[in-house]
């Protein structure tokens, strides 16, 4: 056989085999690709009653997927914030004798402006707003 | 009727379809040097060794688990509390993991110290570091699978590292969690790297790195070589079989007596039940062998110049594991001279800063 007839067989055969390659990889790889779930955005959570939350304690509140860090600072004083560290996503815990946030994952420090005291996390956490409506207690997200 | 020379009949038919006499041969011409190092050629072995038992306690306990959020902690609650003898099958998986790791990591330095890794054994190290690669997977995905407090912070914290890798890490993250956030599509795909992914991966890659020791042999010392060479004589060696293989034999009996008496005496705790929406608990820590990574990146303060000290981190844990994968290669300068020094320099350090700052991670 001559040499070009050898090479136009050669780039037929390697072309196909890589073709066929490619169309049995690309569906696999997108099938492991994740979908997007759009879930519904949550805008406002009841967090629960006023009296459930003594002064100088916090808890963890579902604000949809994402949980949420209510702390009753006085007896009228709330905050709340987004509960997942700016770190490495932990979720972090109010610390009732420092007065602060604390995540133990990697003890990263803040305060309760959210702000970074100590610790490695680069980010302040998100605030998010807190309402009395009668008894109840509201969160909200900022706008 | 045969003659004294020949096999009896029934070795004769296996004869016939198997072709022992190769094997046979194989294993009379196959040696092992003998030297005052000798011993931890068994660290191979004995990692060999955990691994089979890996794979027959993941079987037995595939019996019972079940992969999903609701189910998983439930599921191993059952195994560890109502299945007869589930809690030692369990334990003894746990165990075996870390031990595994350990004699794997033994094993490793041993070639570092012992200059293993030289030419022509590049694809051996290169295979047995991928090997390594492949069992820290191994615990990073089999220790999300009971579905408690601290694995479910563990992979959140080391899935959210995956996040940080420049460019691909959002959808490298994405891969790993099966979403956006650790759930149970995260436990389902751990469920599959677990059983499936990587050990088919480990099977394939363990072969080649046998295949690769045969076909080198046993690496001698550079220093017992010499010894012997001075002397005018060749390194002694001992037979593969039946010598080493019957001790070989014994230390994985030994292991084997290591490993039942950690099982039965310290049964692998089940922990508390994950919440996604509890706080991480007060001294949460990974498994030992990413302790120092873990206390590291404690370390590392938020910003170092303008990168996040997350990043700074990931990058320079990546530039070691590059660094170190390539050992072989920057082991030997252009002249082809080895750089003993700095290899064992390296080595030292390397374990000085795996034992001090796993040993601060866990204390501290």
């Amino acid at each position: 056989m001559d040499e070009p007839r050898r090479n136009l067989l050669r780039w037929l055969l390697g072309g196909g085999f890589s073709a066929s390659l490619i169309s049995f990889l690309y569906p696999a790889f997108k099938f492991m690709n994740p979908p997007d779930i759009p879930e519904a955005s949550v805008n406002e959570v009841s967090a629960g009653k006023v009296q459930d939350l003594k002064p100088n304690t916090g808890k963890i509140v579902k604000f949809g997927s994402l949980p949420v860090l209510l702390v009753r600072t006085t007896e009228t004083e709330w905050r709340a914030f987004s509960a997942v560290c700016t770190h490495l996503n932990c979720t972090v815990q109010y610390k009732e004798s420092s007065h602060q946030i604390w995540c133990a994952c990697h003890n990263g420090l803040y305060n309760l402006n959210g702000q970074v005291v100590s610790g490695p996390p680069p980010h302040p956490l998100e605030a998010y707003s807190v309402h009395i409506r009668g008894d109840e207690v509201v969160i909200s997200r900022r706008a | 009727m045969a003659s004294a020379t020949e096999p009896p009949q029934r070795v004769g038919w296996l004869e016939e379809r198997l072709g022992l006499a190769s094997i046979r041969a194989f294993l009379a011409h196959k040696t092992v040097p003998v030297h005052a190092q000798t011993l931890w050629y068994y660290f191979g072995g004995i990692t060999l060794f955990l691994f089979v038992i890996q794979v027959l306690t993941g079987t037995l306990l595939l019996l019972y688990y079940r992969p999903s959020p609701a189910e998983a902690y439930e599921s191993v609650q059952f195994i560890v509390t109502r299945v007869q003898f589930g809690w030692l099958i369990r334990s003894i998986h746990s165990w075996s993991a870390n031990l595994m790791i350990l004699s794997a990591f033994i094993h490793m330095f041993s070639v570092v110290f012992l200059r293993a890794f030289r030419r022509p054994r590049e694809l051996t190290w290169l295979s047995g570091i991928a090997l390594l690669g492949l069992a820290l997977g191994f615990g990073f995905s089999g220790y999300l699978l009971p579905w408690n407090t601290v694995s479910y912070f563990a992979t959140k914290v080391g899935t959210d590292m995956a996040a940080a890798v420049p460019v691909v890490g959002h959808g490298l993250a994405r891969f790993l969690r099966g979403g956006n956030d650790v759930g149970g599509a995260t436990l389902t795909r751990f469920f599959g790297f677990h059983v499936a992914v990587l050990p088919g991966i480990t099977t394939l890659l363990l072969l080649a790195h046998l295949m690769l020791v045969q076909k080198h042999g046993m690496s001698s010392p550079q220093r017992a070589v010499e010894e012997y060479r001075r002397k005018g004589l060749p390194i002694p060696q001992m037979p593969f079989f039946p010598n080493f293989f019957l001790r070989e034999l014994m230390a994985w009996y030994a292991a084997l007596g290591v490993l039942g008496s950690l099982a039965a005496i310290f049964p692998w705790e089940l922990g508390v039940k994950a919440d996604p929406f509890a706080p991480a608990p007060a001294g949460i820590r990974p498994e030992w062998y990413f302790l120092a990574p873990f206390y590291t990146l404690k370390l590392i303060p938020s910003h170092v110049w303008v990168f996040e000290g997350e990043l700074v981190g990931l990058v320079g844990f990546g530039l070691l594991a590059l660094w170190w994968v390539v050992l072989p290669f920057w082991a030997v300068n252009r002249q082809g001279e080895e750089r003993t020094r700095l290899v064992t320099g390296a080595g030292v350090v390397l374990v000085a800063y795996l034992v001090t700052f796993s040993a601060l991670g866990y204390w501290r």
